[in-house]
């Protein structure tokens, strides 16, 4: 459990020991990994490196509302198949039709690609923002998911030699059913504390200066305790320190915080609620922190 | 590794634990955790607190209990095992959870109205059904439950983004090769698609504080027939001076149950009005989780406010930019001479899209209808989606009529 904690650190993302322990038995249970969390406190990133570090292939699989069979799973490529049949007809013969669905003409999308893995190592599957799909297609992961295989019709069964890592994340936009969590293993991520927001700034970002990751990280923590519409994450401090760095500042000042507060709060009542007086109270009480 | 007896026994006391504060645990994982177990070890507390925390829960607000078991759990560990009787523990959600309390003689059905409500004859049920709800007696209500429960909900449906083979514009690739294959790979049916209706999610907000009583208990029967009769459950929620999400409580099969479960989970019921507040609350907490596809908001209130005019007025704003409608239910509006003149209900009104009575059974029918009406898009295959209404553009003209030709309020 260790090493998956260093190996990811190798890959610049810092897991605590609850998303390592989770990660771990996903791993060891080959059980498929529910994770929750607001937005931008690292789910999506955790795939990524997860799967850098254990130097396997990443498949990613976005969801969106209307998400069906076709582009998540399969999809017979039609204009080869009716090139195909010109091409027999031009040299007079029939065309049969197991030729026509047959592994050439069936273009792979990134489910059965999880499922029918010829790699060495098992690749890492990514369902990513389940919450925006539908529940006709919870249903179907449902059954993917149980079995880890993938019937075809024209085709049949096909069944993973070695089940791939599923990581499957939710914004909770809606609310997943609870079939398809019963059969993951569960993590909330949380937001990170102070030390750990700080650890990852300067792990992320080398170039940033030390005192000025230190203010960002508590401004930042300063923020996350405010009433916002839109609180903002791990992602959003990375972005905003980022935009610190290109300017080439070396500490927070309250016209500075006001012009590059965009890339932190992305609601329009958030920002006029923070502007003026309350930043200027913000900014003193990280002064008073850092 | 196969966890040992004493483990094992463990596990399942820690199960018991979870269960008893109300959590659903599926023995199959109590198994998983059984299997994760000897992954991990029992060694380190932190270990073994998140394997378990990974098993045998699923939903965030279950967090807080989980952690409440555990800490019992694990203390009673070092006392020296498993203790033989469990310690006083909360039974917040027994109500909900309890799975003998569905198996009674009564399950899943109502009890039988009280001797003397036979059924009704047309006339009468008509004059039932414009009776103000503040008037009903006990046995009115009681026949206003039956006629409510038969009472078919049906909300606007919109074009979804998924297709089936149909009339569209689409082309169907799959069936229109399918289909060649018959005429030597010569396609000559071209199959199509359409876009298959959707309902538009309902999200209900309903005040119960003290000026609403007279209107409570039978606007919560119908809370309950919207949760029990819409294709896709609604999101229902309540407030008088805090909001409660009452959607869970209210999908119980059997209606006195589910009612019982919404008395405990409401702490202030009856109590004062601060609808900004609760509003407010309900954007930053729950909008974002629940207002996503084009979801229709009812608001059901009185608009009399105890709390910051200003307050309301920009939460309201904000509700209605992030809904497709936002429909406000007055019960007072039946009343022939009301006018919209307490503060709060001034303040919302120009951010309201349809300001409807709800103080009778026939107001609440004509929601429906309007509901249909109002928030259906015939599907259009091919074309996109009618844009959404401009952002604070003023309010279109309100309909408030009812079909007994009683006067609405109008704008």
């Amino acid at each position: 459990m260790d090493g998956l904690q260093s190996a990811l650190r190798g890959q610049a993302y810092l897991a605590d020991r609850g998303l390592t322990t989770a990660l771990f038995l996903a791993l060891r249970l080959s059980r498929p990994l529910f994770l929750e969390g607001e937005a931008g406190v690292g789910k999506t990133a955790v795939a990524t490196a997860l799967s850098a570090a254990l130097g396997r292939r990443l498949l990613r699989l976005q969801c969106y509302e209307g998400l069906d069979i076709h582009q998540a799973v399969y999809e017979w490529n039609y204009t080869r198949q009716m090139l195909h049949i010109r091409l027999l007809e031009a040299r007079g013969e029939r065309p049969q039709e197991q030729d026509l669905f047959g592994p050439a003409y069936l273009l792979r999308r990134p489910l059965l690609e999880a499922i029918d893995n010829r790699d060495p190592l098992p690749p890492v599957l990514l369902i990513d923002e389940i919450d925006r799909s539908d529940a006709e297609f919870e249903a179907y992961l449902l059954e993917v998911l149980s079995d880890f295989q993938i019937s075809i019709p024209e085709i049949g069964t096909i069944r993973a030699l070695h089940p791939p890592v599923v990581v499957i994340t939710s914004n909770r936009t809606r609310e997943v059913h609870d079939a398809l969590k019963r059969r993951c293993l569960y993590h909330w991520i949380e937001y990170p504390t102070l030390e750990r927001e700080y650890e990852i700034l300067t792990l992320r970002l080398p170039g940033l200066p030390d005192r000025l990751a230190r203010q960002v990280t508590a401004f930042v923590q300063g923020l996350r305790r405010l009433e916002l519409y839109k609180v903002p994450g791990i992602a959003e401090t990375l972005d905003w320190a980022e935009a610190l760095v290109a300017l080439d500042r070396e500490e927070l000042e309250p016209e500075l915080v006001e012009d590059t507060l965009g890339a932190l709060l992305k609601v329009q009542e958030d920002l006029a609620a923070l502007r003026g007086d309350r930043l200027r109270q913000l900014l003193t009480q990280v002064e008073a922190g850092v | 590794m196969i966890p040992d007896g004493r483990l094992l026994r463990n596990i399942l006391h820690f199960v018991r634990l979870l269960r008893d504060l109300g959590l659903q645990v599926d023995p199959h994982r109590a198994q998983l955790f059984a299997q994760a177990l000897a992954q991990v070890g029992v060694a380190e507390r932190s270990d073994f607190y998140f394997a378990a925390r990974c098993c045998l829960i699923y939903r965030q607000q279950d967090l807080a209990d989980f952690d409440r078991a555990f800490d019992t759990f694990w203390r009673s560990r070092f006392r020296g095992g498993i203790p033989l009787t469990l310690p006083a523990r909360p039974r917040r959600r027994a109500a909900e959870s309890d799975p003998a309390a569905g198996r009674g003689p009564s399950a899943g059905i109502e009890p039988e109205p009280a001797q003397g409500v036979g059924p009704l004859a047309y006339s009468a049920a008509e004059a039932l059904r414009q009776k103000d709800f503040a008037e009903l007696t006990a046995e009115e209500l009681e026949q206003i439950r039956r006629l409510m429960r038969r009472t078919a909900w049906r909300l606007g449906e919109h074009p979804g983004r998924r297709q089936r083979a149909g009339k569209g514009r689409l082309p169907d690739h799959r069936r229109t090769f399918r289909s060649s294959l018959r005429y030597g790979g010569e396609p000559l049916v071209w199959a199509l698609r359409q876009p298959r209706p959707k309902f538009r999610p309902l999200v209900v907000l309903a005040d119960v504080s003290g000026s609403m009583e007279p209107y409570s208990r039978v606007l919560l029967r119908f809370l309950y027939g919207l949760a029990h009769g819409l294709d896709q459950p609604p999101e229902i929620f309540v407030f008088s001076t805090r909001l409660t999400r009452l959607t869970r409580a209210l999908r119980s099969q059997n209606a006195e149950q589910a009612l019982r479960g919404v008395f405990q989970e409401v702490l202030d019921w009856s109590g004062g009005t601060r609808i900004g507040a609760a509003l407010r609350h309900f954007n930053l907490h729950w909008a974002r989780r629940v207002l996503s596809r084009g979801a229709v908001v009812a608001i059901i209130s009185d608009g009399l406010d105890r709390g910051q005019t200003e307050l309301l007025r920009n939460e309201v704003a904000r509700l209605q930019r992030s809904c497709r409608r936002l429909i406000w239910l007055n019960p007072l509006l039946g009343s022939p001479d009301y006018e919209p003149l307490a503060q709060g209900m001034r303040a919302a009104l120009p951010f309201v899209d349809d300001f409807l009575p709800a103080n009778n059974l026939a107001s609440l029918e004509e929601l429906a209808l309007h509901l249909h009406r109002a928030t259906a898009r015939k599907a259009k295959p091919g074309r996109p989606a009618p844009a959404r209404r401009q952002a604070l553009r003023p309010p279109r003209r309100q309909i408030g009529v009812t079909s007994s030709g009683r006067r609405g309020y109008s704008l």
